[in-house]
């Protein structure tokens, strides 16, 4: 009886466990990559370790992951420390249960400054060499996405720009229309596009983005606050100064809306307009291969979302601008970005820190591909592609204004729950007005 | 005290309690059938297709490539035929990191569940036998309290425990570590401590209602020859509830199976002590724009718990959990 | 990963279970040796206190630490009832409560009730195991794997498109206009609930499909000998006979569907008017970074459990009495 019963014990676990074999057999050992292969003099300055841990953890996951651990390979071969990177979608949430747990990463990668700022308690500040480093390669704008209350506690790591208009170049020549200058041109564009024919609608939109369903739509309102009232009330904004049912914002909502919630002008290839709220953003666009749409508003990034064989150049399948403003040479961009912020005080964290904030490191990253940095040490031959270097170009002009993405710095409340859920709701047809109100109404007292 | 073994338990002669009947094996009258009607066929096939209609959905699309998937209905496959071994290929083999690492992950989830199963049942049935067969003071109040704990959100015990792992058992682990150098220095502790802890209620719970069930002169007579709690507990009890708590282990094996939140807080989210979860919720990118790689991950990860209750599954039929007649 | 961590990670396991191991084999080894006197509080000690502990730490402290959060702002300062007060008056509160109710009835209501006639349609039944295997594959799969799956049910695409949802593609089939299933409120929440009772039917059925086989033979045989019919039966003798069971999954089942938010998160995210308390819940505390109001919907969601919990108290009463 009782072998009977240890035997059917044994059974699911020996199955298991063969399994479980058979899948390790598949990985491997692998050796550790040789120092004496690297050329380590670009290294010196940040000395040598004995195996010291430094553990990173961020948003950033898969292929870019892979990017971001080789951007440091070299750096670890040379100076003996041992970077884990862990990424997760789930940063945003578990970053505070780590660091309340008092089992804080080493270094956090944060995609937000807002988040940023709510850890000016348990960040580190980081070594001199950090601060002069950003001092000397990035504007004030970026320097102070890392500043808490005046206190500098980490340098910006990569960086996208927002705002930007894809469309299809060869459909542009044939249809006879031309990239427009102003905001006013853009909607005449928009008209033309819809009144010609040529494609099922002007725009295609996709806000479908898992638990952050909605946020593209929150860049939309960004790009219109800040391009029809200035970085003063954006800033305004952002900080709660005004309030979020401002009727300056509710004018940049309207202005959105004119095309986003107007069935004339979306969703091209897709639908009506709440069809925006179904397509996932990364397939927002896809439709203008297809001569079904003929504009899609979406960051840099979206460069590497469009389906596999897309050639992305000026005389390529796709190409973009950015979002006009008011006026034509308009020079006003949202974009996002990352800051690092260290938990930890140590040598090797320091080291790493420092490394992270210098050209070398951005090259080093960039080249790898799909990214930019606002670096401003990034040689522009090292980006992969010509999209990036027009978005690094931007970054870099002196006379652009750079803001960064609104829901980023706004509490989370409103930039990563209410904001994204009033979107979703404005699409679905709630008027402007009850939208706002109901965010303001969110805003953390 | 030998004399109490679950071979020769003095019940089973039929003292008329319908409880007992729980734990036979079903006699000769239950031969098979067929289903009593014809409509309750009917009912219980259609049943059946509603519940594997979405999986089989999953399933087929599994094998068809990407741009497919997301432009035409996986039951138009004869339409659009497309078959491809890539989903389970990009799943099982992907070439993001230095290696294909899948294989780690799955022995972590290995290593996380079984004994993350072990410990919540040894220690909820030894709760549930005390509070069933030691009588004290405030036992009701005490069982009803443990009874509503399951209802603390798993999200709100997160940060405390992880708070009390910081301060005890990371810095012990270390020192254990310089003791043992053989020893890994990746700690399994605290997830499966997590895990025993946020199963323990359930457990207590449902093994509670199946061990206060057993007859009161099983423990009685045990009790008269002199045996203690613990022999009772070893020699009467635990082969008796042996049914309901193989059933539980499958349970809670798929929980933990399938848990994604504890691992992420209690795991440092590598290959090291990761599970499979995980690295599957990685792969959907990290703006989730690859879910079809799902389509394959699911059935990846449906394999083992598929395994557990096709050989677990014969204890179901021999009573569960409550094998309560009582009202 | 290398074989060296393979073992490593295989002696990892043996050595926690042998340690869990000893712990216990001692601990109950020792009490049976204490001295007489307050020999039965050693014993009750020795099988409690271990639980005990890991209750205490792991789930009684922090259940206090989230009750006493829920009256604090994010600076910690006491506030009273403000936090209930914003769950009550917010439309997101008070959607994800009148939801939370939906759910918390329909739910253990329907699967139950499948889960049940299922087990006994199936009873007997040639191909049993087969069967029950089919209706219990939901429970195996994360809630991650079951976002994909209804995914492919579910999935909305316009009326010029293919549709690559079974549920549109049926109703364009019949030659109806596809519909948002997720997206019209209020019937979106059903659609969720369905998956809910997808998942958990199968938990349903495989419990009480045990307890209908402990029904004595001789009493349905008995009633069969009195001339009733099947409904009959089933009524006056199968039902009575697993009320126990009954109310155990009905009771797992409800709690499980009030802390259930991996369904409504990877659907909707809560947006539509889908929001559950334990959705908004964590929305609150971890992605807003209002611990105060996460506590409060916390502190809701636990009043919601004690009817099933004094329920149950009071079976418990019962049961007791008669022995």
């Amino acid at each position: 009886m009782s072998s009977i019963r240890h035997r059917r014990w044994i059974v699911p676990i020996a199955a298991a466990a063969t399994l479980g074999l058979t899948l390790t057999a598949c990985t491997g050992d692998i050796a550790a990559e040789d120092a004496a292969d690297t050329d380590c003099s670009d290294y010196e300055e940040y000395g040598t370790f004995d195996g010291e841990e430094v553990s990173v953890y961020g948003t950033i996951v898969e292929v870019e992951a892979e990017r971001l651990e080789a951007s440091w390979a070299d750096f670890e071969t040379c100076t003996g420390i041992d970077v884990t990177y862990q990424g997760t979608q789930e940063f945003e949430t578990q970053v505070r249960v780590l660091v309340d747990g008092d089992n804080a990463p080493d270094l956090g990668i944060f995609p937000q400054p807002g988040l940023f700022a709510t850890f000016a308690d348990d960040l580190v500040a980081p070594p001199a060499e950090v601060e002069a480093n950003v001092d000397e390669y990035w504007s004030e704008d970026w320097k102070g996405f890392g500043t808490v209350d005046g206190t500098f506690l980490g340098a910006p790591l990569m960086a996208s720009v927002k705002g930007f208009i894809w469309y299809s170049p060869a459909m542009f020549e044939e249809n006879g229309w031309e990239q427009p200058e102003t905001l006013d041109d853009l909607m005449a564009l928009t008209d033309e596009i819809a009144s010609s024919g040529a494609v099922d609608k002007p725009w295609c939109a996709g806000f479908s983005s898992g638990e952050a369903t909605g946020w593209p739509g929150t860049d939309w309102v960004e790009d219109m606050v800040l391009r029809l009232h200035g970085p003063e009330v954006y800033d305004q904004w952002t900080s709660h100064e005004i309030p979020f049912n401002d009727p300056q914002i509710v004018e940049a909502f309207d202005a959105a809306g004119d095309i986003l919630k107007n069935e004339d002008y979306v969703n091209g290839g897709y639908g009506d307009v709440r069809s925006i709220n179904d397509i996932t953003f990364n397939e927002g666009g896809w439709t203008i291969l297809d001569g079904q749409c003929a504009l899609h508003h979406q960051a840099s990034f979206y460069e590497g979302l469009w389906p596999e064989g897309t050639t992305v150049a000026e005389d390529g399948d796709i190409w973009a601008f950015i979002t006009p403003g008011q006026e034509a040479g308009a020079a006003d961009v949202t974009g996002g970005g990352e800051i690092v912020g260290a938990f930890t005080e140590s040598e090797a964290v320091a080291a790493f820190q420092t490394y992270l904030s210098t050209p070398l490191w951005a090259n080093n990253r960039v080249s790898e591909g799909g990214v930019i940095s606002a670096n401003s040490g990034v040689d522009p031959e090292n980006l992969s592609s010509d999209l990036l270097r027009e978005a690094y170009a931007i970054l870099q002009d002196e006379n652009t204004t750079f803001r960064f993405d609104g829901s980023d710095i706004m509490p989370g409340a409103v930039g990563s729950a209410s904001f994204w859920a009033g979107i979703v709701d404005w699409i679905s047809g709630t008027d402007t007005q009850t939208v706002v109100d109901q965010i303001e109404a969110s805003w953390p007292q | 005290m030998s004399s109490v073994a679950p071979a020769d338990l003095p019940v089973a002669g039929g003292k008329g309690e319908l409880e007992l009947d729980v734990m036979r094996e079903p006699k000769a009258a239950r031969v098979k059938r067929r289903l009593t009607s014809r409509t309750a066929t009917v009912v219980a096939l259609v049943i059946a297709v509603l519940w594997t209609i979405p999986t089989f959905g999953l399933f087929i699309s599994s094998f068809r490539p990407e741009p497919l998937i997301k432009t035409t209905g996986w039951w138009t496959i004869f339409e659009n035929p497309g078959f491809t071994l890539e989903n389970y290929q990009e799943v099982l083999f992907s070439a993001s990191g230095s290696a294909p690492q899948l294989g780690s992950y799955f022995v972590n989830s290995l290593v996380i569940a079984i004994p993350a199963t072990i410990f919540p049942l040894v220690l909820a049935s030894m709760a549930a036998y005390a509070f069933a067969w030691i009588k004290f003071k405030g036992s009701a109040a005490l069982f009803v309290l443990v009874f509503a704990l399951q209802i603390v959100p798993l999200q709100m015990a997160l940060i405390p425990l992880l708070q009390i792992f910081s301060a005890t058992i990371l810095p012990w682990q270390r020192q254990v570590n310089e003791l043992i150098p053989i020893l890994p220095d990746d700690s399994f502790l605290p997830v499966w401590i997590a895990h025993t802890v946020f199963a323990l209620p359930l457990a207590i719970f449902l093994l509670h209602n199946f061990i206060s069930e057993i007859p009161g002169e099983v423990i009685e007579a045990a009790r008269v020859d002199g045996a203690s709690h613990s022999q009772i507990f070893f020699r009467v009890v635990l082969p008796l509830a042996l049914p309901a708590i193989a059933s539980f282990a499958i349970f809670q094996f798929l929980w933990v199976w399938n848990d994604l939140l504890v691992a992420l807080v209690f795991t440092d989210g590598t290959a090291d002590t990761a599970p499979l979860t995980q690295r599957l919720a990685e792969l959907v990118g990290s703006r989730g724009q690859e879910w079809q790689r799902l389509t394959a991950a699911a059935f990846v990860s449906l394999v083992v718990p598929l395994i557990v209750f096709f050989s677990l599954q014969r204890y179901f039929v021999r009573g569960l959990l409550a094998g309560s007649t009582k009202g | 990963m290398t074989t060296a961590d393979l073992i490593g990670k295989i002696f990892v396991v043996i050595l926690g279970v042998a340690v869990f191991a000893a712990i216990i084999g001692l601990i109950l080894f020792f009490v049976d040796r204490a001295p007489k006197r307050g020999r039965d509080y050693w014993q009750l000690a020795g099988f409690l206190l271990p639980t005990a502990l890991l209750l205490g730490f792991g789930l009684i402290y922090p259940a206090i630490r989230t009750t006493t959060l829920a009256f604090a702002n994010r600076a910690g300062e006491f506030i009273g009832l403000d936090n209930f007060v914003w769950a009550f008056t917010q439309p997101a509160g008070l959607i994800s409560i009148r939801n939370s109710v939906i759910w918390v009835i329909l739910v253990p209501l329907l699967s139950t009730a499948i889960g049940l006639a299922y087990a006994v349609f199936i009873d007997k039944a040639r191909g049993e195991r087969v069967y029950k295997s089919l209706v219990f594959m939901p429970m195996a799969i994360s809630f991650v794997g079951a976002g994909v799956i209804w995914r492919f049910v579910y999935e909305y695409r316009g009326p010029n498109q293919d549709q690559i949802g079974l549920l549109n593609a049926v109703v364009t089939g019949l030659g109806g206009e596809p519909v948002r299933w997720l997206q019209e409120a209020p019937m979106n929440t059903f659609f969720l609930i369905v998956v809910m009772i997808w998942v958990q039917t199968g938990f349903a059925m495989v419990v009480l499909s045990a307890a209908i086989k402990g029904v004595p033979t001789e009493q349905i045989e008995a009633a069969e000998l009195d001339g009733t019919n099947a409904w009959q039966r089933f009524t006056n003798v199968t039902i009575p006979s697993i009320r126990g069971s009954l109310v155990v999954v009905v009771t797992t089942i409800s709690i499980a569907t009030l802390k259930v938010f991996d369904i409504v998160r990877t659907m909707t995210a809560g947006n539509f008017e889908t929001s559950v308390v334990a959705n908004e819940m964590y929305t609150q505390a971890f992605r807003a970074n209002e611990a105060g109001r996460g506590a409060a919907l916390a502190v809701i969601l636990f009043l919601m459990v004690l009817p099933i919990v004094i329920y149950n108290v009071n079976i418990l009463r019962k049961q007791r009495e008669i022995r």
